[in-house]
């Protein structure tokens, strides 16, 4: 049977021998129609054409040629003749069997006016490269139009053939294709450091001969005069023919193939980059070659299919190794990016960063093999561990750039580590590496392992469980009791730290009032005693005033309490009346006279909510479009009592003026016109943060659905004392990852918080009132056991500004630097 | 020769958490362990100035029996008085259970 092959370049001779070699019965009799004069060759290698390869070295062709394959080099098909199955060229016809297109592509030259002035190439073949040659010789300048691939290759023809060279690239950044902005970034800053100009962001917009030259207009009014224009700007299927003889192409060009490499007429086929399988076309060799492939098994009786192409890439640019492989970008990145080197690497990784999607390499590429071969499985390593030349315990230099959102490096994080930092939020805090994109965490991780800092999350010496484990266990066994969970799960009898822990998750459980049983002896002295100890020993009460809302009748009260017991009266940053130097004894009869006016003291200690401050809102000003006072008085008694690994504290603002401060809250809610924006993750305190938006315009019912499960799912996997800044910053995947668990529900446990809060409200008690009507509670409020009636003689006041004080100013060590006066 | 002082009954306290005692002038604080033994050691946390260990959470370190302070967490050996975070001590007094009573002595 005859075959009609059309081209000869790299598929189409890798299609030949491959046929060659399996058709051992000689079933085909083959002819080649070639336009070229020469036999195929590497034309991805073209560009060492400048280096002094000569095309000889640089053709794939065996010497001599299969036996059964009639080769006619310069002689290209001019028309098929589909009905009479026959290819016509100059010179004859050539009847057909089976046909195949391999005609490859041309270079592609924008639309615009001047292409074909002298000085003026593209850079597709060795006859391209041979007129450039020739042309360039004696002159000074040249310009590539394209950053591409190709075009950084013409660019370095241009350079080795010793102009001036520069680079013009429409896209924002260079290799668009491949890789992304901050690779892009890396390459530039590497191809200017040979002297070449590049322009990125810009197109050509003409072409004019000046008396120098050419001169080539650029978008935003730029202007570049030069003696030579290099085209090399992406390229176009060579469909033509095939068109010509009412064949079917794509949309964007290419023949028209199935997964077979079949076209719709049953002897035609096409391979290579003027083939559009499917409707898409490669304009790489390798999926060409398994398109060749396909084609030979098929015409040799075979099922092969053309699969899911790899894409993947590793070339040498201007001396520079760049490789992309699988996808470029994905939902977490490991990036290593070192300017002063040049280096830039990047594993794009699944959300949970166990699966390897792809990655670029620029500046050293000997990864690649290793990387490319492991995309879709397992990630195989530490991105740390395959760069310096692949060698896998290699550390990453001092100077690597490991935050390049923030600048951070190496150096900078292991300093921070050095002073202390022992976990990613630490250093997060401390360098601000890993606060912008968050991609470099596992970097960070990675360093604090090379650095030693043993990463265990036991929460204390008893408990070899991290608090969410702890919590967990508790919650799925069913664990009522310390002593039970000590005795099956930790060693000795509990410390200052593990005690108030579990203390809080039972109660985040709903396990009755937090001094009933057991759980009196975990508590911490403010939550056994539902106040707030001062540094003489007494207690301040705090009456909650939810949204900082209060009638004068309740104003009254505070007043009077404040007055009958002595005690001196401060307004909090939260909105609340703080009353203090009430000694242990005394608490329980003020609370009586708060509970009668139809107070409840608040949480103004503990791991749990405190506030929700507002401000006035849309009920009187002028500015506001929400009630911001009635949904922040919902919301407190919502989450009152509700406990946490920290406290949480909230605020509402009735506009965007802000004036409730909600953004340095841990929820902070801001009014909008439409509903309200969510804010998390705020806090005040030692490092300030703002709140990040969350949730924009929402519904009130949306807004608090979506702040049950932000603080069920904080309650459930926080850390010990951890914020919820540092919660958030501590998720792989930060915002996105936490957005995706509660308002997508991706790990189904939506419904499970949505219960658990639902229980929490609906078993809240006012704690104080049930201590009142607990005698076995009540009798703990004592000052002596033995003898109840005396005040303990240390106390005693002074007055300052009208008001009782501590009599004793002594200065207070704590575990921080301290301030002296 | 020890004077031995009848304080409460061991009923009154929940095991792992003190009271407050007052012997003569001296504030004892006055702790029942988890197996019913009884520690008393004094009340006044000398870090911070303030009577408040009998407020302070009882536990172990490395398996020795401490109460840790409220006001700012340093824990303080039942067993010796000695502070394990800082250079501190507190003073320790015989401490026993007769008859249901918590005994505390002084010399």
């Amino acid at each position: 049977m005859r075959l009609v092959v059309v081209g000869n370049g790299m598929v189409g001779q890798r299609f030949v021998e491959a046929l060659a070699a399996r058709d051992t019965e000689r079933r085909w009799t083959v002819t080649v129609l070639a336009e070229e004069h020469r036999r195929a060759y590497d034309r991805v290698r073209l560009s060492a054409f400048f280096d002094g390869v000569t095309p000889d070295e640089l053709t794939l062709a065996p010497p001599g040629v299969p036996s059964g394959v009639d080769i006619r080099l310069g002689e290209p098909a001019v028309a098929v003749d589909r009905a009479a199955r026959v290819v016509r060229t100059a010179a004859g016809e050539y009847p057909y069997d089976a046909l195949v297109f391999a005609t490859g592509s041309r270079a592609f030259v924008p639309p615009v006016p001047g292409t074909d002035l002298p000085g003026c190439f593209v850079y597709r073949t060795l006859d391209d490269l041979e007129a450039l040659r020739a042309f360039a010789a004696g002159r000074a300048t040249g310009m590539v139009v394209g950053g591409g691939l190709l075009g950084l290759e013409a660019a370095n023809a241009l350079r080795l053939l010793g102009l001036r060279t520069s680079v013009v690239e429409f896209a924002p950044h260079l290799m668009p294709m491949q890789l992304d902005a901050a690779g892009g970034a890396m390459l530039r800053q590497r191809i200017e450091a040979m002297g070449i100009a590049v322009h990125v962001g810009t197109g050509v917009t003409g072409i004019a001969a000046s008396p120098g030259g050419l001169r080539v207009a650029a978008g935003g009014d730029l202007a570049f005069d030069t003696d030579v224009v290099v085209f090399a700007a992406g390229v176009r299927p060579r469909d033509e023919l095939a068109r010509a003889a009412g064949l079917a192409v794509g949309e964007r060009g290419g023949i028209l193939v199935d997964d077979t490499c079949r076209t719709a007429d049953e002897a035609v086929w096409a391979i290579g980059e003027c083939a559009a399988v499917d409707g898409r076309c490669y304009g790489l060799v390798a999926p060409g070659y398994a398109m060749a492939d396909v084609v030979v098994d098929r015409l040799l009786g075979g099922e092969a299919r053309f699969g899911r192409a790899d894409t993947s890439t590793k070339l040498k640019l201007l001396g520079i190794d760049v490789a992309s492989f699988g996808a470029a970008t994905g939902p977490l990145d490991a990036v290593y990016a070192d300017p002063a080197h040049g280096l830039y690497a990047k594993l794009v990784l699944s959300d949970d960063a166990q699966t390897l999607l792809g990655g670029i390499l620029v500046g050293d590429a000997s990864a690649y093999g290793v990387l490319r071969a492991a995309v879709g499985g397992p990630v195989p390593g530490k991105l740390a561990d395959f760069l310096s030349s692949g060698a896998p315990d290699v550390a990453l230099p001092g100077d690597a750039q490991v935050c390049s959102c923030n600048n951070v490096t190496k150096d900078a994080v292991l300093g921070a580590i050095h002073d202390g930092c022992a976990d990613v939020p630490a250093i997060k805090a401390c360098t601000r590496a890993g606060t912008t994109c968050g991609s470099c965490v596992p970097l960070l991780k990675s360093l604090l392992a090379e650095a030693g800092v043993a990463q265990s999350t036991a929460l204390c010496e008893h408990f070899a469980y991290s608090r969410q484990e702890l919590f967990d266990l508790i919650r799925v066994r069913g664990v009522r009791t310390f002593s039970a969970l000590v005795a099956e799960y930790g060693t000795g009898r509990g410390c200052d730290v593990c005690k108030p822990v579990v203390a809080s998750i039972l109660a985040s459980l709903g396990n009755g009032h937090i001094l009933d049983g057991e759980q009196a002896a975990l508590q911490d002295t403010n939550d056994h005693f539902l106040a707030n100890l001062q540094r003489d020993g007494t207690y301040s009460v705090v009456p909650r005033i939810p949204g900082g809302e209060i009638v004068p009748e309740k104003l009254i009260v505070i007043g009077e309490v404040a007055r009958d017991f002595g005690l001196y009266t401060k307004i909090t940053g939260g909105q609340r009346i703080d009353l203090f130097g009430a000694r242990v004894e005394q608490l329980p009869a003020i609370w009586r006279r708060l509970v009668d006016a139809g107070f409840e003291s608040g949480h103004a200690y503990g791991k749990a909510l405190r506030t929700v401050k507002s401000c006035v809102g849309s009920t009187w000003c002028r500015y506001g479009v929400q009630d911001s006072v009635g949904l922040a008085v919902a919301l407190e008694l919502r989450y009152r009592g509700l406990r946490a690994p920290h406290k949480i504290k909230s605020a509402v603002s009735g506009c965007a003026r802000e004036c409730a401060e909600a953004r340095s809250k841990d929820f902070g809610v801001i009014a909008t016109e439409s509903g309200w924006n969510l804010y998390v993750g705020g806090n005040g305190g030692f490092r300030p943060r703002h709140a990040d938006l969350f949730l924009s315009d929402l519904s009130t019912d949306d807004l608090v659905r979506t702040i049950d499960r932000f603080l069920m799912f904080y309650i459930r996997t926080a850390d010990r004392l951890q914020r919820t800044a540092a919660w958030i910053e501590g998720l792989d995947g930060g915002l996105d990852y936490l957005r995706a668990v509660i308002v997508d529900d991706s790990l189904g446990i939506c419904a499970d918080l949505d219960a658990a809060m639902a229980r929490h409200i609906d078993s809240y008690a006012d704690e104080w009132r049930a201590v009142l009507e607990d005698p076995e509670k009540l009798r703990r409020f004592v000052s002596f056991v033995n003898a109840p009636g005396t005040p303990d003689p240390s106390i005693s006041f002074v007055r300052e500004r009208g008001q009782p004080v501590p009599a004793r100013q002594q200065p207070v060590s704590l575990g921080i630097p301290e301030v002296r006066r | 020769m020890t004077q031995w002082t009848v304080v409460c009954r061991l009923d009154e306290l929940v095991p792992e958490r003190g009271v407050a005692a007052l012997l003569d002038d001296r504030q004892v604080a006055v702790f029942r362990l988890h197996d019913d033994r009884v520690r008393a050691v004094g009340n006044h946390d000398p870090l911070s100035g303030a009577n408040v260990l009998s407020r302070g959470l009882v536990g172990t370190r490395g398996g020795a029996a401490v109460v840790v302070s409220p006001m700012h967490k340093q824990a303080y050996s039942l067993d010796d008085g000695a502070c394990l975070d800082a250079d501190a001590a507190i003073p320790v007094y015989p401490a026993r259970v007769r008859d249901g009573l918590v005994e505390v002595g002084l010399r």
